[in-house]
């Protein structure tokens, strides 16, 4: 097969092509490589680049699948992952010099099931620093492009993920979602991603950033993809103990979902003020679509949204500065030289070793939680946070399914919001409050702005509901093809 | 809030962070309007709220405390900056 007939399949496609023999594993990996190699440097979604390692998964996929040993969907199928997911043997930094040298003994759970199904790592992506961001932009080994536009941030902090998808230099990819890190990106650069309920992937061997809020999940070009994905990744882990039993997505059943009956609520506050005229649009549209196609659509206020900004960054920050107090330039990563004082070695490390950003989220998350003000702020945001899952609780009484933008935007100009942090902070409107009740949620490709530059429009289920969801967003990709157009054919509008 | 430069030290000094001056008065100002904009939470009524950790009710899980890992103090050593004899090395803290 040529790489141009590759870059048409799907994950599942490639897959089954490998196991008719039409291709090998072997064939898709170079072909990917040989891509990644060509425009990567363009791109700068990977942050290493898998060469030796891949291919020899690859020879080893090919002669279990023939074998018989491995019998999966995927097997053989090459996959990108985030640089915050620790992979044994490859360095995984989090786009951070802090941890620039760090080669992880182990492997995350997620990663071992990937091996274990004969997936084949192609590299690691690009991101935030330790996935503070939603650009792309504050990573320590520059920043990602998105393919839709050269001058344009493909998201964050999964931006590497989302871009290599777009870019075609990879057919999947994990990523991770704090406050939106899978979803945004996915949205920015016009694929598609899942962030799946809390506890349904296992987080042991993902660099910890928010633990109640920090969730794995795949990114794809359509919704079947990920699913596959997700069904690889899923499940109960001894080595996570918010980990939980969940069930596997019927994937012929998401394949073929009908939206007939379905109720759709619409929050008022995701389509009001500070909401794009383009997005709103778009994504109105497609929420058309499901009526056509029979579901009931309704709007209702949600007005709790107003509170999603501060009550997000307070929780995310309070734990980010508790999770990185063990970057101390002793155990692993960033050490500076010659450093003969103790307490030194500490400030030094951490100075030298974060970025900005970073250190500005430790400096909030602190202050939250500092003596005087922890009533004030951390209390009081998981007071909030009670009262956030009350309002879902009640519009998941009446709805099935919960629609809104994505993001306020679609992808901005590069440099825009690194000069002004609460810029970048409010684009997380439509997506923080999700994490914080731990809630699953799908970005699906719905459009196109004025700009032609890709909107998503979001999916919200509740808990454990990804059947529904992933089934929901497929019945839209079967008769809509935003998902299928690439920034290489452009003009669409 | 105003944010004062005691504040700015004091945020330093708790996240072992050591700011230049120009970062920190950059620091000020974002944290100005990044707690400006938070300070909103004051307006929603939290009145005997319970505050909420997990959002869904797990609770506590517990497994018997045994070990499954081999020792792998040389791959965990081999990560640090500096290791001797199966140890971290540290500067000198007690004289």
């Amino acid at each position: 097969m040529t790489i141009e007939e590759i870059k048409t399949l799907s994950a599942l496609e490639i897959g089954k092509a490998i196991k008719d023999g039409r291709t090998s594993s072997r064939e898709v990996t170079r072909a990917m490589l040989d891509l990644i190699r060509e425009k990567n440097p363009a791109v700068n979604a990977y942050t290493y680049i898998a060469e030796e390692e891949a291919m020899a998964q690859a020879e080893q996929a090919d002669a279990d699948i023939r074998s018989g040993k491995l019998t999966g969907d995927l097997a053989g199928v090459p996959i990108a992952i985030k640089d915050n997911i620790c992979t044994k043997g490859m360095i995984t930094s989090c786009g951070s010099k802090m941890l620039y040298n760090f080669l992880p003994p182990y492997d995350a759970t997620v990663i071992r099931k990937l091996r274990e199904e004969g997936m084949v790592i192609l590299g690691k992506t690009n991101m935030d620093e330790f996935a503070m961001g939603s650009t792309t932009e504050t990573s320590y080994y520059g920043p990602t492009l998105n393919p839709w536009g050269e001058d344009r941030v493909p998201g964050g902090s999964s931006g590497g993920s989302a871009a290599a998808v777009a870019a075609d230099l990879a057919v999947v990819s994990l990523g991770s979602d704090t406050g939106g890190s899978i979803r945004q990106p996915a949205s920015f650069c016009g694929v598609t991603g899942l962030k799946p309920t809390y506890g349904t992937v296992s987080r042991y061997g993902l660099v910890a950033f928010a633990s109640s809020l920090d969730q794995i999940g795949p990114i794809g070009r359509d919704i079947n993809d990920v699913a596959a994905v997700y069904n690889l990744i899923c499940g109960i882990d001894e080595k996570d103990q918010t980990s939980t039993e969940t069930k596997k997505l019927d994937l012929e059943a998401v394949k073929n979902f009908d939206v007939k009956g379905m109720k759709i609520g619409l929050p008022e506050q995701y389509f009001g003020e500070g909401i794009d005229k383009d997005v709103k649009d778009v994504v109105m549209q497609a929420v058309k679509f499901y009526e056509d196609r029979g579901a009931t659509v309704e709007t209702f206020p949600m007005p709790i949204v107003d509170y999603a900004i501060p009550t997000y960054y307070i929780i995310a920050c309070a734990e980010a500065c508790s999770n990185l107090s063990r970057y101390d330039g002793i155990k692993y990563g960033y050490r500076p030289e010659g450093v003969d004082d103790l307490m030194e070695l500490f400030i030094r490390s951490r100075s030298e070793g974060f970025g900005m950003e970073v250190k500005r989220r430790i400096m909030l998350g602190n202050f939250v939680l500092s003596s005087g003000y922890y009533d004030a702020y951390y209390n009081k945001a998981l007071q909030a946070k009670a009262l956030i899952k009350k309002a879902f609780d009640e519009a998941f009484e009446k709805y099935d399914v919960v629609i809104g933008p994505v993001a306020p935007t679609t992808a901005l100009k590069c440099g825009e919001s690194l000069s002004d942090p609460l810029k970048m902070y409010l684009g997380d409107i439509c997506t923080v409050l999700i994490n914080i009740v731990g809630l699953p949620a799908v970005s699906v490709p719905a459009g196109f702005d004025s700009n032609g530059l890709p909107v998503g429009m979001q999916l919200i289920g509740r808990h454990y509901s990804e059947q529904t969801l992933c089934g929901a967003a497929a019945a839209f990709q079967r008769e809509n093809d935003h998902h299928t157009k690439r920034a290489q054919d452009k003009e669409v509008k | 809030m105003e944010i004062t430069d005691e504040l700015i030290e004091y945020l330093q000094q708790l996240g072992r962070i050591r700011l230049t001056q120009e970062e920190q008065e950059k620091t000020k100002k974002d944290l100005g309007s990044i707690l400006g904009y938070i300070d909103k939470l004051n307006e929603l009524d939290t009145e005997g709220v319970e505050p909420m950790s997990h959002a869904f009710g797990r609770t506590n899980v517990f497994r018997e405390d045994v070990v499954t890992n081999d020792a792998m103090v040389d791959e965990v050593l081999s990560n640090a900056p500096e290791a001797k004899d199966g140890c971290f090395v540290v500067p000198r803290t007690v004289e």
